[in-house]
């Protein structure tokens, strides 16, 4: 199959040996579940369980509110023992909502709504079934899985690409996935295809796992509208739009979505998720997760119920062999730092890696020598250095000329960049701004439509008090002439 | 664990210092050749003027309140003054030294604000300065005479030589470059031919290096090695070094197909002067040419075209530090205009129309 090129990019030493030949392991229920009602892209979820309260696994815990946004689920049967504030796994370790489960050590399942066949189901329903089980995009976006299929199905899908990529260095949870539920995969893909009507579908992975290309290369034999395609190893080709464009060639624009050149693509894990929710009726209540790093004793791939907490996930493979000189979630280009070890796993959740002081070499950072390796790595085709000296002399709207609102926070330019300048937080932080700008400016835009509402309203009221008065006079007058007549 | 910093977390090796430090190994062979070809004079002279450069940076660091160490330490300074002792007459006096390593790094960087700010290349400001205000000293070319072979200067001679500024049999020593004996040849009426031939040019010694001219840009062959090395390294794209050279090859192969007698070949005009360590070394420097491929070839062209301009039409032999430091100050704008194509939008930076 001929396939595409796009620019950039970069070749991270990929470390995945440390734990891609490992079976994945299934890690006993810890006693406490934290679960977040914010695990997705969107609006939080609004509990529907009260304090006190028993639960049974993948029973309901908050529903989902508006457009975007997905439910969460009970991870296993327990006493539902706080609503409110927990760290949450970000950089911040901020609190935010979350329900605190007590498990009973049943682990008893809830009665679940399982479809006599998931292939006579009408497409809407196997959306609405993916909505209610709070299936999110799981290789790190975590857009809600339902919202997308959706969108989909109004925008007439011709392919569909289901995104075994996994370009991060370190993860391999992906990998195993593939390798080790190819069955439920292709079940998920076909569950999918049966929701979307695409005319193709391309499992595409990069060659640098040709153990989950061979086995899905085989499970796929049956179904000739399912292709297997080995794409180049070239960070970040996991990125939905590079993906589209190295299988189809075209570029998705700057303003739309993938829908709009007719690709839909979701991950792997998104996929057995689907397949779990419209198979066997069960809610995304666990993941895999690649604990890996030089800082971990026994790197390897656990299945984590949603809400266990990282020291459990730590402990259980054996805990640190030296203390982590930075502990990330996700892989280590676009993960985020977590502070501290109580914070929970989530639906996003797909890595856990300690890195020692080696594996980051921290070095210092000097100025800028214009050497424009990261204009080469750019795989979006901005100029990282003009728009980091623009940020530095606060020049926003400089900043967007070169690119700053197409940037996809991958992190490739900072990779290259030989006076270590961290351009992914200088782009944050600008982002931010902007964001909190707009903000102002919309919250502006508001204020003065109130204003303006408030007057009319006023003048609309003293125009109608003064016509009273002149009917009231009128009347009046009709009545002393009446009278005077 | 507490601060919070962004991905990446993880980091290529390359680092400034180590950039700085392939380039300098690249240059090793070349400069050891012209160390050997011209003795211990150009020994000093080579030291001199990377010990003034280190100074001078330091200095300047201190004055605006830098931290030294750090950037005394990233190579650039070192780098910097080994390129002005490169583009110097070998018996230069040591004034020459201390004004080109003084200049490079003072007006040609630190004035500008240290580091990655400067606009023009400082080896070659350096460069140009001192022969625009020294042209006598800058235009003193010796003949090869090979460090220990029976006429060359002994250690003590060329403290003399140096220091002294006095160079004894200069006459019997030296001679008019390549480059300045055949301007001064032509405006007298010979033809391109003849001139050759009395002068002795001979392709294989300007290729080899065996010949006069500055302390390391006379071996092709040595700086060619050096070039070919950073590119493997991918310390510097192909872009400059092959649009700049091929851009010079492409009018003296024009001009000499129409007039053989007025204009030199090819072989002349990449062998001679400083083309070729200028084409790897001076113009790839990162900060003061663009950031982009194309940007770089309009760049390279430019080098190439304003540097044999000079040369065959200009007033003086040698056009090259000219063309570099011209088209430095045109980096900007081509930069401006050679922007790549964001993902998703059009080169106007309009999205792309949705295409199914």
């Amino acid at each position: 199959m001929k396939l595409f090129h796009f620019r950039g990019g970069v070749h991270p030493e990929a470390n995945k040996h440390h734990t891609a030949h490992k079976t994945i392991r299934v890690m006993p229920m810890p006693k406490k579940l934290y679960v977040p009602l914010q695990q997705h892209v969107g609006a939080a979820a609004e509990p529907q369980v009260e304090i006190g309260q028993h639960v049974l696994k993948g029973q309901l815990l908050a529903h989902s509110q508006g457009n975007i946004s997905a439910p969460v689920h009970a991870p296993t049967s327990g006493t539902v023992v706080a609503i409110g504030d927990f760290s949450a796994p970000h950089p911040s370790g901020l609190p935010v909502r979350t329900i605190t489960i007590e498990a009973d050590g049943e682990d008893r399942w809830m009665e679940c709504n399982i479809p006599a066949d998931p292939f006579e189901l009408d497409p809407t329903e196997i959306s609405t079934r993916v909505g209610a089980a709070g299936v999110v995009g799981m290789g790190g976006a975590t857009f809600p899985a339902a919202v997308k299929l959706r969108l989909g199905m109004r925008s007439d899908i011709h392919t569909f690409i289901v995104n075994g990529g996994e370009c991060e260095p370190y993860l391999t949870c992906d990998d195993r996935l593939m390798r080790e539920r190819s069955i439920e995969l292709i079940d998920g893909i076909r569950i999918v295809m049966r929701a979307l009507q695409p005319q193709k579908t391309y499992i595409a992975i990069e060659d640098n796992k040709p153990e989950a290309i061979a086995i899905l290369t085989e499970a796929c034999k049956p179904y000739d509208n399912i292709t297997v395609v080995a794409v180049p190893a070239q960070y970040p080709m996991g990125s939905a739009q590079h993906m589209i464009t190295t299988i189809t060639g075209v570029e998705v624009p700057a303003d739309g979505r993938s829908a709009d050149v007719g690709v839909l693509v979701h991950n792997v894990g998104t996929v057995v998720a689907i397949h779990k929710a419209v198979r066997h009726g069960q809610a995304l209540i666990s993941r895999i997760v690649t604990v890996g790093g030089g800082a971990m004793t026994e790197p390897q791939n656990v299945e984590v119920p949603i809400g266990a907490l990282l020291s459990d996930v730590i402990e259980f493979c054996g805990g640190f062999k030296e203390k982590p000189a930075r502990l990330v979630m996700g892989g280590p280009m676009m993960g985020l730092v977590m502070p501290h070890l109580d914070v929970p796993v989530v639906k996003g959740t797909s890595g856990i890696i300690g890195l020692t002081l080696d594996e980051i070499t921290p070095k210092p950072t000097m100025p800028c020598i214009r050497c424009a390796s990261c204009v080469d790595a750019c795989p979006s085709g901005l100029v990282p250095l003009e728009m980091a000296s623009n940020i530095r002399s606060g020049e926003l709207e400089g900043a967007i000329k070169f690119g700053l609102v197409d940037c996809i926070a991958c992190g490739c330019c900072a990779y290259v960049c030989p006076s270590q300048i961290p351009l992914v937080q200088y782009f944050n932080y600008a982002k931010d701004e902007l964001a909190a700008q707009q903000r102002a400016k919309h919250k502006a835009e508001e204020t003065r439509k109130l204003v303006e509402t408030r007057k009319q309203r006023i003048e609309a009221e003293i125009a109608a008090r003064a016509a009273a008065a002149a009917a009231r006079k009128a009347a009046k007058a009709q009545k002393a002439s009446e009278a005077s007549a | 664990m507490s601060n919070v910093v962004s991905g990446p977390h993880t980091h290529a090796r390359p680092t400034v210092s180590w950039i700085m430090g392939q380039v300098i190994l690249a240059l090793v062979p070349t400069t050891l050749f012209g160390i050997y070809l011209f003795g211990f004079p150009a020994l000093n002279l080579f030291v001199l003027t990377i010990l003034t450069a280190v100074f001078a940076e330091a200095a300047g660091l201190a004055m605006m309140g830098r931290p030294v160490r750090p950037f005394l330490f990233d190579g650039s300074a070192i780098l910097t003054g080994w390129l002005v002792a490169l583009t110097l007459p070998p018996w230069a006096p040591w004034w020459i030294a201390v004004m080109g390593g003084l200049f490079s790094i003072v007006i040609g960087k630190q004035v500008f604000g240290g580091i990655g700010q400067n606009v023009f290349n400082p080896a070659m400001l350096a460069r140009v300065m001192l022969l625009v205000a020294f042209p006598l000293q800058m235009t003193t070319w010796i003949n090869p005479i090979p460090m220990f072979s029976a006429n060359a200067p002994s250690f003590m001679d060329s403290l003399a030589i140096t220091f002294g500024g006095t160079i004894p049999h200069l006459d019997a020593v030296s001679s008019a470059s390549l480059l300045g004996n055949l301007k001064t040849e032509l405006t007298l009426g010979h033809k391109v031919p003849e001139i050759l031939v009395h002068s002795h040019y001979s392709i294989w010694d300007a290729f080899n290096g065996w010949t006069n001219g500055s302390l390391g840009e006379t071996s092709a062959l040595l700086i060619l090695l050096g070039g070919f090395y950073l590119l493997f390294r991918k310390i510097i794209t192909w872009h400059i070094p092959v649009s700049m050279l091929g851009s010079a090859f492409l009018w003296a192969f024009i001009f000499n197909l129409i007039n053989p007698d007025r204009y030199e070949g090819v072989d002349f005009h990449l062998l001679n002067g400083g083309m070729i360590l200028t084409a790897f070394f001076i113009a790839t420097d990162y900060v003061t040419s663009p950031a982009t491929p194309v940007g770089k070839i309009i760049f390279g062209i430019g080098c190439g075209t304003i540097a044999y301009v000079i040369r065959t039409w200009g007033a003086f032999p040698e056009g090259v530090g000219f063309a570099v430091l011209i088209m430095n100050a045109l980096s900007p704008l081509i930069d401006h205009y050679t922007r790549p194509r964001i993902y998703g939008r059009l080169r106007s930076g309009a999205p792309i129309e949705a295409s199914k």
